[in-house]
């Protein structure tokens, strides 16, 4: 399995060019991810927002976050490798305290008080970044059936990440499946918390593959610290020269 | 005369502008906007928004101020042109102007709708910094029972006035999300503009 994940991630890799992060998107294989997308919208209208609906109105929001806070708590050791491999010792440092505390004090992750009373705020990061910050560049866009909006690098990292968590060695059955069941519970239960935004971007936009190509990209390249375009630029000094030059 | 000199000035600065783009970031004399300018701008701005999302008035009533304080604080013109992207081109004057107003009450009513989550909430504004030619003003909400997001306003001066000219939430730019469905929406409408102005007026 890791063999396979490895040849994958390589064979990925090469086909992702040096150039890419910026505007716009490169996506030469439209027609088929918009029949996954077609198939993505399917999943979600007929299995996953009536479950996320149901979970949303089962519990508490105070219990859903909290087995939201527990998933992301899981999450943490892949981020110290991430922030490891990235040379980010500082990140790497908070979010290990931040595992020990919420692992400890805040029963499992269920609590947050690294973040309320110590001040460390988790530093998201993934494999993907990574890839980022090694001076990969994004590759061509790809919507992934049940996953969703990704580009080659990204998915590369998605596959990566299912490897670089240490508690997934560390733990034998059934602790093993903790964390893998709090990850999918958080997402449904994101689903459920932001269901006026994704309702908005699915079921009322214009083009919800085009919506959610862009909404993606802007979004993984914010998170990513990826600068203005020049393109981008250009066009806004341009427009005001246009409409306010002398 | 006077007019011939003045086209002659415009055409030599346009020249100098694409030569080099370094002139573009330079301020353009008494005019030129401040960190400061842009920040108190942009708290007025989330000041507006804070005390519309707790009036406790009905929806038609706020979503009427927040196309006041749009129009007021945002660059319609430019949002509004970068969404129509090339197909501003070929528009004539009158189709401007008509579009422009048509999607100052589209925003206003579509994203007025969304910041009814809002209720209860505060948004303050933490930093500003420059940006290529422009002021980012960095806003943080502090939300009921919810994580705080990031806001920025983007300001530049144009024709004398300090406006914002795009808001992005957690890096997604407004305009760029609507310049995506103008685009969409015109493609439906096999790229009459007349149509997608006379649709915009009810949309959103």
């Amino acid at each position: 399995m890791k063999f396979f994940a490895t040849l994958m991630a390589v064979g990925f890799l090469s086909a992702c060019s040096q150039q890419g992060d910026g505007s716009g998107h490169r996506d030469p294989n439209e027609d088929v991810n918009r029949r996954t997308h077609a198939f993505n919208v399917a999943v979600d209208r007929n299995l996953y927002a009536p479950a996320s609906n149901a979970y949303g109105k089962g519990l508490s929001r105070n219990t859903r976050r909290g087995i939201g806070r527990a998933a992301s708590n899981f999450a943490l050791p892949g981020r110290v490798v991430n922030n490891l491999l990235q040379l980010d010792l500082e990140g790497a440092a908070r979010n290990s305290f931040r595992f020990l505390i919420n692992s400890t004090l805040g029963f499992g992750g269920l609590g947050d008080p690294a973040g309320n009373d110590f001040g460390l705020e988790e530093e998201t990061t993934d494999f993907g970044e990574t890839l980022y910050k090694w001076g990969f560049g994004e590759g061509r866009y790809v919507e992934l059936p049940f996953v969703g909006p990704s580009t080659e690098r990204h998915t590369v990292g998605r596959v990566v990440d299912l490897f670089t968590n240490p508690l997934g060695y560390a733990l034998d059955a059934p602790e093993n499946l903790l964390s893998p069941t709090s990850q999918v519970l958080a997402k449904v239960g994101s689903r459920y918390e932001y269901a006026a935004t994704i309702d908005a971007l699915l079921y009322e936009s214009e083009d919800s593959y085009a919506q959610a190509r862009n909404l993606y990209l802007q979004q993984r390249r914010y998170e990513l610290g990826v600068d203005v375009s020049v393109e981008e630029t250009d066009e806004i000094d341009a427009l005001f020269e246009e409409l306010y030059g002398e | 005369m006077v007019n011939s000199s003045s086209i002659s000035r415009r055409g030599f600065t346009t020249g100098l502008l694409a030569t080099t783009s370094v002139v573009a970031l330079a301020p353009t004399g008494a005019m030129a906007l401040t960190a400061q300018q842009a920040s108190s701008l942009v708290a007025e701005v989330v000041a507006e928004i804070t005390s519309i999302i707790n009036s406790g008035q009905s929806e038609s009533r706020m979503l009427n101020r927040f196309e006041r304080v749009f129009k007021r604080y945002a660059n319609t013109t430019v949002i509004a042109f970068r969404c129509l992207g090339a197909d501003a081109r070929r528009a004539s004057n009158s189709q401007k102007r008509a579009f422009v107003q048509a999607f100052e009450g589209y925003i206003a009513r579509k994203y007025g709708r969304r910041f009814r989550e809002f209720i209860g909430g505060r948004i303050d504004v933490q930093n500003v910094r420059q940006v290529k030619s422009w002021f980012e003003v960095n806003a943080r909400t502090q939300l009921q029972g919810s994580a705080p997001f990031s806001v920025d306003f983007l300001v530049k001066e144009g024709g004398g006035r300090n406006l914002f000219f795009d808001m992005l939430i957690e890096g997604i730019s407004l305009t760029r999300v609507e310049r995506e469905e103008i685009g969409a929406m015109l493609d439906s409408r096999g790229g009459d503009l007349d149509r997608l102005i006379s649709d915009l007026r009810s949309a959103g």
